[in-house]
């Protein structure tokens, strides 16, 4: 703990970061630059991220990081070892135990409360990036509103699939004015974007902070006779049995047995530690549980 | 033909001593012109004469220098940036000579038609689609060809759909650089038939930029001459063609060969 400052980052750069944070916030859905800072981590590995968490975080608060739902996967044991490390903070895996949620691709199935915080690591924060190239006129763009290229690209999708098959990264509008790329967190969690909680978005190598604020109006783009569709898969969890989660589809050998599990993994265990158990429990109860 | 009561009205478009500067070089000087509504007036000159800088100026894709620029009385360079380029999205319309300047390579015919529709706030897809369908069959492509991509298509194709794409919100003013340019001859008649008839049916005003003697004599009604940057002849498209009165004009008509 003598070698570092308190969760790592040193006091002005926090400092910065917090700047940039205000700003976000009081501006929802607007990309605000910051100067990122190396981290001792690869980009692409949520560089933004950790550095948001690390600008937030306070020594009284329990952390909990997810990768794509999970707990328990390289990215958010790293990070959650990272911050228990260099910050010395209680960590949890219990979604409502926990204050700051750092998170890749995924918002927890538990509704969030008001004074929690949701860190999203971003990795490309520009959704007109892949329709218009050039900076300066993406930015002129989201200055002027200027937002119908976002719809000829869900238009593509219609003419040649018959609906709208962005299922992830699908980009909304906050409070009436910016599009904004939620990261890739699947459609299906879209509507969640309007929570009690309090939001923010870190992209590291590309050197953008952006925020939503609580109870903000967050609109998933579409046409008026193809309204937006949060998409999952029509099956139930193999192991806990909920019907109404994002699933993850596992291979599970190579005979093309394949079963559908829960992406949120403290969801899905807290519903089978109240008794719940799916389809795939009662076939191969050994292993699994 | 347009009548002369039309042209004689307010000018839809107005250009006062409008000069473009490349560093110390001059790119076009002190050209002055009116567009009527309705009206299609033809530019010629040789390559480097500034014709296409100075289209380029007036539709505000490059920074001009000195002059004034009005639209329907209204001063553009004092207009603010949102409400300029709103209008550049409505009512003023820009074809490339190259159709892949004014396409967007990687999207479907249908797409690149409806771009305009869907900036201007167009939220339907069915109706969207319908739009694009209607235009593609007014420009001779065929509608089943909509969700081709531009790339699938042949030069006077991708040039017929790119005249689709920036008519389909029926703007005022159309401005176009060299639109038969790189054509073979007969899509090049082809392709201004259309365009004659289009004009004409919308009642659209248009600048058409050409080096071409023979688009203009078919398109335009009035006609400005270019040599270095500066206008040194305008009037009628014939009475300029059959009487021209300054030397390099006449040297222009002289070089033309008559098939």
């Amino acid at each position: 703990m003598t070698e570092y400052g308190f969760a790592y980052l040193d006091e002005p750069t926090k400092r910065m970061i917090r700047r940039a944070l205000l700003k976000a916030l009081a501006v929802p859905g607007y990309q605000v630059p910051f100067a990122s800072r190396e981290m001792p981590m690869p980009y692409g590995w949520g560089t933004g991220g950790v550095q948001v968490t690390a600008a937030i975080l306070m020594p009284e608060d329990r952390l909990k990081v997810i990768d794509q739902g999970a707990d328990d996967t390289t990215n958010a044991v790293s990070i959650r070892r990272f911050f228990a490390r260099v910050a010395g903070v209680e960590t949890t895996t219990a979604t409502e135990d926990a204050t700051v949620i750092q998170t890749r691709h995924r918002i927890p199935e538990t509704p969030l409360s008001e004074g929690q915080i949701l860190v999203y690591q971003v990795p490309i924060p520009e959704p007109l990036r892949f329709l218009e190239p050039r900076e300066p006129e993406t930015r002129r763009m989201h200055a002027l509103e200027e937002y119908g290229l976002m719809h000829v690209k869900l238009y593509e999708d219609i003419a040649r699939h018959g609906r709208v098959t962005t299922s992830y990264a699908y980009p909304v509008r906050v409070e009436g004015h910016y599009v904004m790329d939620p990261s890739p967190i699947p459609a299906f969690d879209n509507p969640k974007m309007e929570m009690d909680a309090i939001q923010l978005f870190g992209a590291g190598r590309e050197q953008r902070i952006y925020a939503i604020p609580p109870h903000t109006k967050v609109v998933s783009l579409d046409f008026d006779d193809h309204p937006f569709e949060p998409g999952r898969a029509p099956q139930t969890c193999a192991l806990c049995g909920a019907a109404d989660s994002y699933l993850d589809e596992v291979v599970t050998d190579d005979a093309g047995g394949r079963m559908f599990v829960c992406s949120d993994t403290d969801f899905c265990g807290g519903r089978r530690a109240r008794g719940l158990r799916g389809p795939g429990l009662s076939v191969a109860a050994g292993d699994v549980a | 033909m347009t009548a002369l009561a039309d042209i004689a009205a307010a000018p839809l478009l107005a250009v006062e001593g409008l000069t473009v500067r490349y560093g110390d070089r001059i790119g076009c000087a002190d050209v002055s012109l009116d567009l009527a509504p309705g009206e299609v007036l033809g530019v010629v000159g040789e390559s480097g004469s500034g014709k296409t800088t100075m289209l380029n100026a007036v539709a505000g894709r490059l920074p001009v220098a000195e002059g004034r620029l009005s639209y329907e009385g209204r001063d553009l360079r004092a207009m603010a940036e949102p409400e300029r380029r709103r209008l550049m999205r409505t009512d003023w319309a820009f074809v490339h000579q190259h159709a892949r300047d004014g396409l967007r390579m990687g999207v479907s015919a249908g797409g690149n038609v409806g771009e305009r529709l869907m900036e201007g706030g167009a939220r339907h897809y069915g109706n969207i689609r319908r739009a694009a369908l209607d235009w593609l069959a007014r420009v001779e492509i065929d509608p089943a060809r909509i969700d081709d991509r531009p790339t699938q298509f042949s030069g006077g194709m991708q040039q017929r759909l790119q005249i689709a794409r920036a008519l389909v919100t029926e703007p005022r003013i159309v401005l176009m650089d060299e639109p038969t340019g790189g054509l073979d001859v007969s899509v090049q008649a082809r392709l201004l038939d259309l365009m004659r008839g289009l004009v004409r049916e919308m009642g659209l005003a248009a600048i058409v930029v050409t080096h071409d003697i023979g688009v203009v004599r078919l398109l335009a009604d009035r006609l400005m001459v270019m040599k270095d940057g500066r206008v040194v002849e305008t009037g009628l498209t014939d009475q300029v063609l059959d009487d021209p009165q300054h030397g390099y004009t006449q040297l222009l008509t002289s070089s033309v060969l008559s098939a």
